[in-house]
């Protein structure tokens, strides 16, 4: 659902800016979204410490790995703010080309999350093992999910730059997803924080 | 290939539940042959399951909850009478894992695809209208999501022919509802269809908070706004912030039922009052999500009859405010005993009853607005008043269950149900009543019959006293909830006396089927042909019955809460304007119904393993929103020709009958 408000620029009245109305509205969106994620960070905080004799966060994280796919993610907001700019100057060329270097860092980010998940899986620390890791995985990978459906929106609305130019709705559209993107980056400095970084210290 | 399903699935066993899917089928077969015979198929596609049309969704919303309340109050009718022939340790006709089955539906019905269609269809045909805007924010959208609602409801009727619903109770507390306690299909279904109607609703809640903030007619202020509207804003706010919790919790217990997590589990560390905590802190914001609106129904509906401006207008706002943000604060009282400390049980007791103060503020500006008003006695204001009365008792009884000494000898037990039937039925559902009848002919273009309408009422209001009260003794006389059948000769009596008052519940419910049936008949005569029947206070009652699809010819100028009333005293009501501009409208549209139709598979194919399925609805699913995303042909525009005789019809209809 999480690309489920993009499509509704052409609907407002004329006497209302539709593009700020949509974009308004999957603000909105975004916020049901934060709380959604509040609700999984909350129940980590609850299990985090119930490892059932299994690792604990210390015994698994790797700092080092998980820094390069922060700023994997990270840098990829910066190069969507230039695809960003490039579509409100309307630069067909520039919006697809940062668009491409964006979708290439969020790929590299969940590649390493998934190599991540699988090694963890591999040695047997799956979440089935304590409801730490029952936590660490959901939340970790919900976060991975948005990015999923973030990469698959942005692939779709490559195709859409590249077929209609940047019409006002498609380049709302490309605000929407700027909104999701900057949001997810946002929901991954909290996990970054609060399980990765207080997790690796305690 | 199927997954877990298999034949055993169907309830070829139980005599109850093939006798209802034989009517049901017979039923939809009559529908089927009915409609295939006056040839409306096409008809009701292109006019009503494609349709972005916040009127016709309104509608489509309300005949959901109609059906669905059926469903629900058969459920209630099994349970009584099962615990009124169940007595002096007989066994009743309804084995526990049936009737365990029963409780859980009735609940789930009678919150999720009743009380939340009914306060939504309301909203959805009466807010737009109230402030001047020609549809909702996201046309789109808002037909998706009644469609995702349809999706949770068709699951939960599904249930009652394959395989089975949860025996959990309506709030599926884990470990009971987790795998190792509940191995069937039932916690299953009720898991996706809460998820899918639940997002649709989420959905619904970020449309209409867009719609009342971007949307507004020009010159209308926020404290402007009727007060249903402000009321439903509210109401949205809690949604949005309330539903994508549930949407966490169900997601949680879906791990851990699926892919053996460990969120809520027994073992290796998970945590089952987790999951009650997060269920409540949706589950406590809902009541007020089904009952704010309801609110706002009386307060219009009370004005309009009294011929009174509304008393204490602002205070109303705000004190819907305080209900709104109190009710995020106040969840744990729905598990006192469950192991929190003595002061944490002072807190939360103490809030919960302060939230008696702002209902209580709305009470005396009701009280006051019919104060030296010509009250007129129409089934709207016999609801309203039965609200005020019984809402009241139900309220005070709250405050006693708010004491946590209290709560202890009393939780659990029948006095509860009772406090809260009391509070959503008394409450809530007895606004939608006053608020369909209220605007019934604005949605239909004629006005119900009003002598059924008085009877239904009555027998409701007397129903409701019967069936409840007993079970505040049952209570206190130490009855639990949930029981299959008793075996003590106190409680007896009271359990005859509830169930017949169900059956006169029934009775008034028997009378709303015959109102529909009188008043469609009679319906030239009750024909509303100036689209203010009640001469009321806001713009809704400005557009014809049922109203233009395009709502307003041309944006009303708003300069007062009762903006309707200010411009009939002002005389600048019904005015011709000079000319007519063309009209922005949206295109219906299939994808919403396919989405739909395509995640109720989807949620099937889930509750029984079929994974294949799954895969390809939920890809069909996304191709098909991707697809309408890419749609370029998404509006089009009324033409000035077409306005203006649809308006000039409407303004010789309102001038003959002013003349007359």
């Amino acid at each position: 659902m999480s690309t489920s408000v993009m499509n509704h620029d052409a609907h407002g009245h004329e006497h209302h800016d539709s593009g700020s109305t949509t974009l308004f509205g999957f603000w909105l969106y975004l916020m049901t979204d934060c709380l959604l994620f509040a609700s999984v960070f909350a129940t980590y905080a609850v299990l985090f410490m119930n490892t059932a004799g299994g690792p604990s966060g210390h015994d698994i994280f790797e700092l080092d790995y998980v820094l390069i796919e922060t700023f994997a993610l990270l840098f990829s907001s910066i190069t969507y703010g230039f695809a960003m700019i490039g579509a409100q100057r309307g630069n067909q060329r520039a919006t697809l080309l940062w668009l491409a270097v964006t979708f290439v860092l969020g790929a590299v980010f969940i590649g390493m999350e998934v190599n991540e998940f699988s090694h963890l899986i591999h040695e047997g620390f799956g979440p089935q093992r304590s409801a730490f890791l029952t936590a660490f995985f959901s939340l970790v990978g919900m976060h991975g999910l948005h990015v999923t459906a973030g990469l698959i929106w942005m692939a779709v609305l490559m195709l859409e730059v590249k077929k209609r130019g940047l019409k006002p709705r498609t380049v709302t559209r490309v605000g929407c997803l700027s909104l999701f993107w900057h949001f997810l980056d946002v929901v991954w400095i909290c996990v970054f924080t609060v399980v990765y970084l207080m997790g690796a210290v305690s | 290939m199927f997954g877990k399903l298999t034949l055993d699935a169907l309830p070829l066993h139980v005599p109850i539940v093939m006798g209802t899917l034989a009517v049901v089928a017979v039923l939809g077969l009559a529908l089927v042959i009915a409609i295939t015979k006056y040839g409306k198929w096409g008809y009701l596609w292109r006019e009503w399951i494609t349709s972005v049309d916040h009127k016709r969704l309104g509608v489509m919303y309300i005949i959901l909850a109609q059906v669905m309340m059926l469903r629900g109050f058969a459920d209630a009718i099994m349970m009584r009478t099962q615990l009124a022939v169940a007595t002096n340790g007989a066994e009743g006709y309804l084995p526990p894992e049936h009737y365990d089955q029963i409780f859980t539906a009735h609940g789930v019905i009678m919150i999720i695809f009743m009380a939340m269609p009914f306060m939504i269809g309301l909203m959805n045909i009466v807010l737009p209208l109230q402030i001047g805007a020609r549809d909702v924010a996201f046309p789109f959208l808002n037909n998706l999501s009644f469609w995702l609602a349809v999706a949770g409801a068709l699951l939960v009727n599904i249930s009652l022919a394959v395989g089975e619903f949860a025996k959990t109770g309506w709030v599926a507390y884990p470990p009971l509802s987790g795998i190792n306690y509940s191995p069937g299909s039932g916690v299953d279904y009720y898991i996706w269809a809460l998820q899918i109607s639940g997002i649709g609703t989420t959905l619904t809640g970020v449309n209409f908070i867009a719609t009342v903030l971007k949307m507004r007619a020009p010159g209308m202020k926020l404290m402007q706004m009727p007060i249903f509207t402000w009321a439903c804003t509210w109401a949205n706010i809690l949604i949005v912030a309330s539903f994508p919790i549930l949407t966490g919790a169900l997601a949680m217990l879906t791990l851990d039922r699926y892919l053996g997590f460990h969120f809520f589990t027994n073992d290796l560390g998970g945590n089952a009052m987790m999951y009650i905590n997060l269920f409540w802190a949706w589950g406590h914001p809902e009541v007020y999500i089904l009952v704010l609106p309801a609110f706002g129904i009386f307060s219009e509906v009370i004005s309009t009859f009294s011929g009174k401006r509304l008393f204490g207008y602002t205070s109303m706002v705000v004190a819907s405010g305080a209900i709104s943000i109190l009710g995020f604060i106040v969840w744990l009282h729905h598990f006192f005993t469950m192991g929190s400390s003595a002061d944490v049980n002072a807190f939360f007791g103490v809030t919960t009853m302060i939230i008696a103060v702002p209902t209580g503020v709305k009470l005396f500006n009701w009280l006051f607005t019919m104060y030296k008003g010509r009250v007129q006695f129409k089934p709207p204001v016999l609801w309203t008043l039965g609200f005020m009365v019984t809402f009241t008792i139900g309220g005070m009884t709250g405050v006693l269950l708010s004491v946590p000494g209290a709560d202890y000898v009393l939780h659990n037990s029948l006095f509860l149900i009772a406090h809260f039937h009391n509070t959503i039925l008394g409450g809530a559902v007895f606004g939608y009543m006053a608020g369909f009848a209220y605007w019934f002919p604005k949605a239909m273009g004629y006005k119900l019959d009003e002598k059924w309408g008085k009877r239904a009422f009555w027998f409701w209001q007397i129903g409701f006293y019967v069936a409840f009260m007993p079970l505040y003794v049952l209570g206190f006389l130490g009855m639990t909830r949930r029981m299959n059948h008793t075996d003590n000769p106190d409680w007896n009596m009271w359990l005859y006396i509830a169930c017949a008052g169900a059956f006169i519940i029934g009775l008034g419910v028997v009378s709303q089927l015959i109102q529909l049936y009188v008043s469609y008949r009679d319906r030239e005569k009750n024909r509303d042909v100036t689209g203010d029947p009640w001469n009321g206070h806001t713009l809704e009652w400005s557009t014809m019955s049922p109203p233009q699809f395009y709502n307003f010819a041309k944006d009303p100028v708003v300069s007062d809460i009762d903006a309707f009333t200010d411009m009939k005293e002002k005389g600048t009501a019904y005015q011709r304007p000079e000319k007519y501009e063309p009209i922005h409208m949206p295109c219906n549209t299939g994808a919403g119904f396919i989405m739909g139709m395509l995640l109720t598979v989807f949620g099937f194919a889930f509750v029984w393993h079929i994974w294949w399925l799954v895969v390809i609805t939920l890809l069909g699913t996304i191709a098909t929103f991707i697809k309408r995303c890419y749609d370029t042909d998404v509006d089009y525009y009324v033409q000035p020709d077409e306005i203006e005789n649809i308006e000039n019809a409407h303004l010789a209809a309102v001038q003959s009958t002013l003349k007359a």
